[in-house]
């Protein structure tokens, strides 16, 4: 059975059992690598994904739930032009990765958060991002740089264009 | 390749590089007997770094150590750059591959065994330090955190200061002036009086046909520009785009995708599986048995039991498969093991004493036990853990035509490679291996099980196949960090003074010192007796620190309560012949406001903890609130002898710190019919934001030797989280973690009794 959908602003299409993962559809079928598995059961974060700017777990998101839909990867949150998200100028800046297998996940749920909600609160963090898992306990780090971003950013940079790149790319993973 | 000689080692580099590399052989020597049984079947390797100048005058870092996190390439590219007086802005650094004749086991022997032409530059300074190199080969390539302490201090400055001598040799002779008005910076050589300037690429080809100095000059520290400064990390930019390639990135054409499955009960092996039912999913491609390994390298034997394997067309689909054999395992005879049955064993070998071993025996303890004023006893014990890296096992392979090669994220390459040689039946030359930076190590993928089995499958099925483990199998078929049990006893006079401490615990592994203690105890009898399991064990972020940190830092809090003294202030007496411990203790103290007053339901607690050759002192606060436990605050102090990367310290300090955190709160690994019972982080969970405490590292440059990072931190957490606990409710943890105790008691006192 075959999804259409958008990733990263390019259409796709592929045809695959409807229950498959996006997480696996993405590094499989889409070779894009940067999400990443660590659980399969939603508990880690690792593969954190944005699906019309929301973040969700793409371990536990069959295929077919995204039929139509913008699902945006830590490969297309930078602009069009290259510039880094101010999410993850934040994480250069306050040097938070150490392995950083985690942080695509992070990033994708700290800019989901800070895309709503530009100066959160430290609760808001906590509940925004305890569902990522950091083994190497950079807590810390990601705190303070999710913190830096609004105090750094204009509000309008804290979203990345889904739309400025109009269905310019259509691929059949068919 | 046939004999290596330097100046065939040189030209080598002169053609690949068109610069110049610098050879440098750390060599462990292969007399001492202990040593040469650790590193391989021939007695000897090598440890060694390059540094390669180009034509363009960019200098090039080789760095035979892995990246899980911890940085080490920066900051051993510091290192080097500083002595070399090179210019950072222009240094690059990569690893060193685990292929080529200048990066392998063989390689080593060969300089090792013939005796011939080779830069021994580094054989005076590490006769002096043997041991340590000792300690070194016993970690393997990345762990035990020695990276900066051995391979950065001992060959990597060494390299740079040796390369800069013989710059500025060539210089100085082709200039015609006297070498000691020639200077360098930035990766220039100067001669101020002729107001010359050249790169050191230009001499590149001259230093080629020179012999570097075996015992170069250092720069004084104080001169440091590099060393001890901020320098962004270089790994951590493509970090944050999702462009690293960890292991689990790589895509081979025609790839097919594996998960296996073994005992559930370590030893068993397979008597039947529904291939069928595997096969009838669209997608899987093959159902593949793999027999048993066992690989002897220096961590011991790695045994890896029978595997049945799925590949399919999709991880998720050979994942899935997985589920549907239905594999029926063997007896083992371990099947009646639990985790109580592993504990009553240990309490039954601990109090028989049979076989006991001492590590430190001072003063006459038993004596001073029968006259004591005050004896006080206890048992600590702690439960196995997992790694649980955030990057699941994984490693993609390509065996063909006698060739294999190997994709993956290790702390070994070099023994990896040797491992999957040997299995294969291989020549080790046979094998290449690609080593890409972890998701996380922590011990865990310094086994090669993983390795072997992806080139396994992809020999069997004559195809790439990148091997996944899932969660669940990375939970239940790890090498675990050891459960162990102390036993503690300590004599007091009538002025309340500690005249002896006993421990007796089970199961010595490494390091050797982590039992002991820094106390100056009189009388001190610390031994363990042997207490086995079939429970799979290893290396787990700071070894043995992370069993015995907690139970002597406990235990030193118990005998100063017992004592009627402040816990931080008893150990201080303890240490004033310390000076360093006592500075670490103090400013820990110090900065956390040790002696201001907290309110009801709020505790702290100290530790200190010396291992890997740092020293570090925690203080933690928590709030106790409905039997909760929340930790608010951690003050941190590392004395790490010289903070190479201050901000890499600091990092590493914090990823310690919550590692053992979240051993201390959550992590236990329990036994039940033999088999591990928690799969996946709902059950084995992680310190997530949250929970996760404010965390202030302060470090103290002592200028005492360089000791470790990666580790240090980890020990003394859960001992200081414990004694807050007491603090706070009066409740001694004995036990991790602390999720298993009721700490609602005093929510019960004042209930209505109605």
């Amino acid at each position: 059975m075959s999804t259409t959908f958008r990733v990263n602003r390019i259409q796709q299409t592929v045809d695959v059992d409807p229950s498959k993962p996006l997480l696996w559809v993405i590094r499989e079928q889409l070779g894009l690598t940067g999400t990443k598995f660590g659980c399969g059961i939603s508990q880690c974060g690792a593969c954190t994904v944005h699906i019309d700017g929301q973040a969700v777990r793409s371990c536990v998101t069959p295929i077919s739930s995204v039929e139509g839909r913008e699902v945006t990867t830590i490969e297309g949150i930078a602009s069009a032009d290259g510039e880094l998200h101010p999410v993850q100028q934040a994480w250069i800046d306050n040097q938070v990765p150490q392995c950083g297998y985690c942080q695509s996940g992070q990033i994708m749920s700290a800019s989901a958060l800070i895309a709503n909600n530009p100066n959160p609160t430290d609760a808001d963090i906590d509940a925004a991002m305890q569902g990522n898992i950091c083994r190497c306990g950079m807590y810390g780090r990601i705190r303070n740089a999710i913190k830096s971003v609004g105090v750094a950013s204009s509000d309008e940079k804290l979203f990345y264009d889904v739309a400025s790149a109009e269905d310019a790319t259509e691929v059949d993973h068919g | 390749m046939g004999k290596w000689t330097r100046r065939a080692f040189i030209t080598t580099g002169l053609v690949a590089g068109g610069g110049v590399i610098v050879g440098v052989a750390l060599r462990p020597g292969n007399q001492i007997k202990d040593l040469a049984g650790k590193v391989g079947e021939e007695g000897g390797q090598l440890v060694h770094s390059y540094v390669k100048i180009d034509t363009d005058n960019t200098i090039t870092a080789i760095i035979p150590h892995s990246e899980m996190g911890q940085g080490v390439q920066t900051a051993l590219g510091q290192m080097l750059a500083e002595e070399l007086d090179a210019d950072w802005e222009n240094l690059l650094t990569e690893e060193a591959p685990a292929l080529g004749e200048y990066s392998t086991y063989s390689a080593g022997r060969r300089y090792l065994l013939a005796g011939i032409d080779f830069p021994e530059i580094l054989i005076p300074t590490v006769d002096g330090a043997m041991m340590r190199v000792a300690d070194s080969l016993n970690m393997q390539i990345t762990g035990g955190s020695m990276s900066v302490r051995t391979t950065g201090a001992l060959a990597m400055r060494i390299a740079g200061a040796a390369t800069r001598e013989m710059l500025e040799e060539a210089a100085a002779s082709l200039w015609g002036v006297p070498i000691s008005e020639v200077t360098t910076e930035n990766s220039y050589l100067i001669h101020a009086v002729t107001n010359r300037r050249e790169p050191y690429a230009t001499f590149a080809s001259t230093i080629a046909e020179m012999t570097p100095s075996q015992t170069p000059t250092f720069k004084d520290p104080s001169d440091y520009k590099i060393v001890g400064t901020h320098k962004p990390r270089r790994d951590i930019p493509a970090k944050v785009d999702g462009s690293l390639k960890f292991a689990l990135d790589v895509r081979l054409p025609d790839m097919l995708y594996a998960s296996v499955i073994r005992s559930p009960v370590s030893g068993g092996s397979v008597v039947l599986f529904d291939e069928a039912a595997a096969l009838a999913i669209d997608g899987v491609v093959d159902v593949i048995k793999i027999p048993e390994s066992t690989i002897g390298n220096a961590f011991g034997g790695t045994y890896s039991g029978e595997t049945v394997a799925v590949v399919a067309d999709s991880y998720w689909t050979a994942n899935l498969a997985i589920k549907e054999l239905d594999v029926q395992w063997s007896k083992t005879g371990f099947e009646s093991v639990s985790s109580d049955s592993i504990f009553a064993q240990f309490d039954r070998d601990i109090t028989s004493r049979i076989e006991r071993q001492t590590d430190r025996v001072e003063g006459e303890a038993d004596s001073v036990f029968s006259t004591a004023a005050k004896i006080i006893d206890a048992d600590y014990h702690v439960p196995y853990l997992a790694h649980t890296c955030m990057e699941p096992l994984n490693a993609t392979a390509n065996v063909r035509d006698g060739n294999a090669e190997v994709w993956v994220g290790c702390q070994n390459p070099l023994g990896f490679r040797r491992d999957v040689a040997v299995v294969l039946g291989l020549e080790e030359e046979a094998v290449t291996l690609h080593n890409h930076a972890m998701g996380g190590g922590f011990g865990r993928k310094a086994r090669p099980d993983y390795a072997i089995q992806a080139a396994q499958i992809s020999q069997a099925v004559g195809r790439p196949v990148q091997l996944i483990w899932s969660r669940e199998e990375d939970v239940r078929q790890d090498f675990y960090r050891p459960a162990v049990q102390s036993r503690f006893r300590a004599a007091f006079d009538a002025d309340n003074n500690i005249l002896a401490w006993e421990n007796t615990y089970t199961n010595k592994n490494e390091p050797v010192e982590a039992p002991l203690i820094p106390y100056a105890v009189p009388a001190q009898d610390i031994g363990y007796v042997s207490s086995p399991t079939h429970v799979p064990f290893g290396a787990w972020r700071s070894v043995d620190h992370s069993q015995h940190g907690f139970f002597t830092e406990s235990f030193i809090d118990e005998a100063a309560h017992a004592a009627e003294k402040d816990p931080f202030e008893f150990r201080a007496e303890l240490l004033k012949d310390s000076p360093r411990h006592l500075a670490v203790l103090a400013k820990a103290a110090e900065e956390a406001g040790w002696n201001r007053m907290l309110p009801a339901g709020r505790g702290r607690g100290i530790s200190l903890q010396e291992s890997f050759g740092s020293l570090v002192a925690q203080v933690v606060e928590v709030t106790i609130d409905n039997g909760e436990v929340a930790v608010d605050r951690v003050v941190a102090v590392i004395d790490p002898g010289l903070a190479v990367a201050p901000d890499g310290i600091a990092a590493q300090l914090e990823s310690g710190i919550i590692y053992g955190l979240t051993a201390a709160l959550f992590g236990e690994i329990t036994i039940e019919d033999g088999a591990v019972v928690q799969s996946n982080f709902h059950d084995y969970p992680s310190v997530r934001m949250n929970q996760a405490p404010k965390i202030e590292t302060h470090i103290i440059n002592s200028g005492h030797d360089i000791g470790g990072a990666g580790e240090p931190g980890t020990p003394g957490i859960g001992p200081a989280l414990a004694n807050a606990v007491f603090d706070a409710t009066g409740i001694r943890v004995r036990q991790l973690p602390l999720k298993n105790f009721d700490l609602n008691f005093r929510v019960e006192e004042t209930g209505d009794v109605a």
